[in-house]
């Protein structure tokens, strides 16, 4: 007997010691199981967001007035990058310690799509036509479940500056550039033919900012770009389409290029010091452009995109399945999506509405944007939101791909440690050790 | 709980072989005192080791022999199949060549002026705290704020370090495109943050050294190089090994920096100062998603940096025993004058 205490004693002793360290491992149980049993109590719903959506603690305590009952909580990342990890690595571990409402980018959707289960089904009789028809179906999986509410959309117009352009000889005025740069009819041959015309008079400042930029402004106008709509790859070395294009604009990047990486130090610096003349434009953009040419006067923004519409980025809420008060925060996604106040939300961050009702608001229509030279950006960005045409489709393996054809760009652009064709090669060989 | 076990009487009687002596609770639990303690006293740690080392190791060497993406999570058992597809991706060997690379300029630079550094600081310097405090600055300095501040330092066209080498008439030098600029730019952030860290450890063995060696050296007429060499850098020796042991799996492993060495954190666009590490994220997080990918190149680098590691062990090992082993000079003139007198 005496034996086996000692043994019990020394096991006691061991599995103490670890059950103390995993209990301190577990402190996950919160006040959230309490709110889901005691139903019409009181709950607390966490929003977790990056970047700005324009969901200010006033916008928040508007929907708490309404439903008494509800506590809203944001948690914001500053990078969506940040989101991204945090989301998909707490969805791989079955949903735990999720927010009951998650932003997620666009981007994220094909592979999000790939397990939407994990999400509510949010279609909804009352959110029937609140969005553009791309917006939503981009969200909508191949059994039609709508994963996520559609925030902002990133329609794209010409920002450009106004003093480069007088100083090279050109028009100035909004309405002008949009005809120089061929108004409805604008095409990418054109934008570029402009540039040389520019950079002929200017031969210091460069056309535009980068060639990936620009390029994903083009690929943006391909329906299948990478893959087919049954997401199967598209072989890269056959891709005419994509090879055209990088044909394209490496050519143009040659004369016209300010050979910088988009977020890179050297393209902040470069607003400060003239370096370019113009660049796409999504709505968000502006943001960024202000934040970066601070003190610098003459940008604008011109109601004209080449090639017709195109749509750079946006972002959506959805509600993760493993959440305790799901309905409730299907509800709030709801409220947070609705055209009244996401013009609330535009006015708060400069997040264009993707809600068809919204573009109509009055609010909306007389916004202006002070930096961009009192621009009607409200109005410009309805009017390019209108234009978008293309419902592109991007699969699990989008980014993947798209990833080797901007890596070859910005070798040739930005390193120029290559020239055009071999850039291309690598592509195709970057592409082909991936195996899909 | 002191009940006094002897009771001779109750085994006596039957004249058989005498039972051991009971002890009492008393005198059995200082006896598991003594035995057991110790093994409990250093327990957490090994407890802690194993939820927070060892199972990682243990799984993902699971995780790396199945079809495991990043959310479709656990598919079939496929083998060798991810260590294949990671050998024959030539970013592997690339990732493997800059992390060497960037760990060869900086860990080594690293360890010499840290130990420098350290010899200097063992002086007689007034405000003695302050200029040890000072060391271990930069490390305290969160790596991503490094990051943005060097990545503003080291900008190709609009870089501190280029407008100045421009003021000298040198040509930019291009830190995002050439590998090797960029492995010394990112070299130079580790470099910052880690060599004070190394040198605080040499100061501390430094200080441990008996000032007597000193005071026995500056009779003997060595100068202060001369003490360096043939006094502090022998008697630390051991330490020397260990700064050389962990820099070199922390070398190894290097992520942080080269990550906010550009936005994208992709290690460039022909990733020319991609690392292991960030080539392991890239894999699982970044543009594959492919866990078990990623997996099996954790343990590949696992393999790498333990074979470093016991490669660098046996050098280092031996230099130091080399170093004892061998007759000092002083045993080496000894040996030659008698020889000469024998002569």
């Amino acid at each position: 007997m005496r034996k086996t205490t000692r043994k019990a004693w020394a096991l006691a002793a061991g599995v103490m010691s670890i059950s103390l360290l995993a209990t301190a491992c577990s402190g996950e149980s919160s006040e959230g199981d309490d709110d889901a049993a005691s139903g019409d109590s009181k709950v607390t719903l966490t929003v977790a967001t990056f970047n700005n959506f324009g969901y200010t603690d006033e916008l928040l305590a508007e929907y708490t007035e309404a439903n008494p009952n509800v506590t809203v909580k944001q948690t914001r990342a500053a990078e969506s990058a940040d989101a991204r990890t945090n989301l998909t690595t707490k969805l791989a571990a079955g949903g735990a310690g999720l927010a009951d409402v998650e932003a997620i980018e666009v981007d994220w959707l094909p592979e999000l799509l790939t397990s939407a289960d994990a999400f509510e089904d949010l279609t909804d009789p009352s959110v029937e036509g609140r969005w553009e028809a791309w917006k939503q179906e981009a969200a909508t999986s191949e059994d039609g479940r709508l994963i996520g509410y559609g925030t902002d959309i990133g329609p794209e117009g010409i920002c450009y500056r106004a003093d480069l352009f007088e100083a090279a000889g050109l028009p100035t005025d909004r309405a002008e550039v949009a005809e120089l740069l061929g108004g409805e009819g604008a095409t990418w041959d054109k934008y570029f033919e402009v540039g040389r015309t520019f950079t002929a008079a200017s031969p210091e400042v460069a056309w535009f900012d980068s060639a990936s930029a620009t390029f994903q402004g083009m690929v943006n106008q391909i329906e299948n770009p990478y893959e087919e709509s049954d997401g199967t790859p598209k072989s890269l070395g056959d891709n005419s389409d994509i090879k055209a294009l990088f044909d394209q604009v490496t050519a143009a990047s040659a004369d016209l290029s300010a050979g910088l990486t988009q977020w890179s130090p050297d393209w902040d610096a470069a607003f400060q010091s003239n370096g370019f003349a113009t660049m796409l434009c999504p709505a968000w953009m502006t943001g960024p452009i202000e934040e970066r040419a601070g003190g610098v006067t003459g940008w604008d923004v011109a109601d004209v995109f080449p090639g017709g519409g195109g749509n750079w980025g946006g972002s959506y809420l959805t509600v993760p399945a493993s959440g305790k008060n799901v309905e409730e925060a299907k509800k709030l996604a709801a409220w947070l999506t609705s055209p009244e106040t996401q013009v609330k939300a535009f006015a708060n961050a400069g997040t264009f509405p993707s809600q068809v009702e919204a573009w109509e608001a009055e609010d909306l229509k007389s916004a202006t944007n002070e930096f961009f030279n009192d621009a009607p950006v409200g109005e410009i960005f309805a009017n390019r939101a209108a234009a978008i045409s293309v419902t592109q489709f991007k699969g699990p393996n989008y980014f993947q791909i798209h990833q080797t054809v901007t890596d070859a760009l910005a070798r040739v652009d930005v390193d120029k440690s290559e020239d055009a064709a071999t850039g291309w090669q690598g592509a195709v060989s970057a592409f082909d050790s991936l195996g899909l | 709980m002191s009940v006094q076990s002897p009771a001779p009487t109750r085994s006596a009687p039957h004249g058989a072989p005498r039972a051991p002596r009971r002890v009492g609770f008393s005198q059995r639990l200082s006896r598991w005192d003594f035995k057991l303690s110790p093994y409990l006293y250093i327990s957490p740690f090994f407890i802690i080791f194993a939820i927070t080392g060892l199972f990682p190791l243990i799984y993902t060497a699971f995780v790396s022999v199945y079809d495991w993406k990043l959310l479709g999570g656990q598919g079939d058992f496929i083998g060798m199949q991810n260590y294949t597809d990671v050998l024959s991706q030539a970013t592997f060997w690339k990732s493997l060549r800059n992390t060497f690379s960037i760990f060869a300029l900086s860990s080594v630079p690293q360890v010499l002026v840290a130990i420098v550094l350290a010899a200097l600081l063992d002086q007689n310097l007034r405000a003695k705290t302050f200029w040890r405090m000072g060391v271990l600055l930069p490390y305290v300095v969160a790596p991503v704020a490094v990051g943005l501040i060097f990545g503003r330092m080291f900008a190709d066209q609009s870089g501190l370090i280029n407008s100045w080498l421009g003021a000298f008439g040198v040509d930019p030098i291009r830190w995002h495109v050439d590998p090797l600029a960029s492995h010394v730019a990112i070299a130079s952030m580790v470099n910052f943050r880690w060599t004070g860290y190394n040198t605080l450890i040499f100061l501390a063995a430094m200080q441990a050294v008996p000032r007597e060696l000193y005071e026995a050296a500056i009779i003997d007429g060595a100068g202060r190089v001369r003490q360096f060499f043939s006094v502090t850098v022998p008697q630390i020796r051991a330490t020397v090994i260990f700064v050389i042991l962990t820099s070199t799996i922390g070398g190894l492993q290097i992520f942080d920096e080269p990550r906010v060495f550009d936005a994208a954190g992709r290690g460039g666009a022909s990733q020319q100062w991609m690392t292991t590490t960030l080539y392991l994220y890239d894999v699982g997080w970044g543009t594959q998603r492919n866990l078990g990918r990623a997996a099996a190149v954790a343990w590949l680098l696992f393999i790498v940096v333990v074979m470093i590691g016991l490669l660098n062990f046996a050098v280092t090992n031996r230099i130091s025993s080399a170093g004892t082993g061998r007759p000092s000079r002083r045993q080496r003139r000894a040996a030659a004058r008698s020889s000469r007198r024998s002569a």
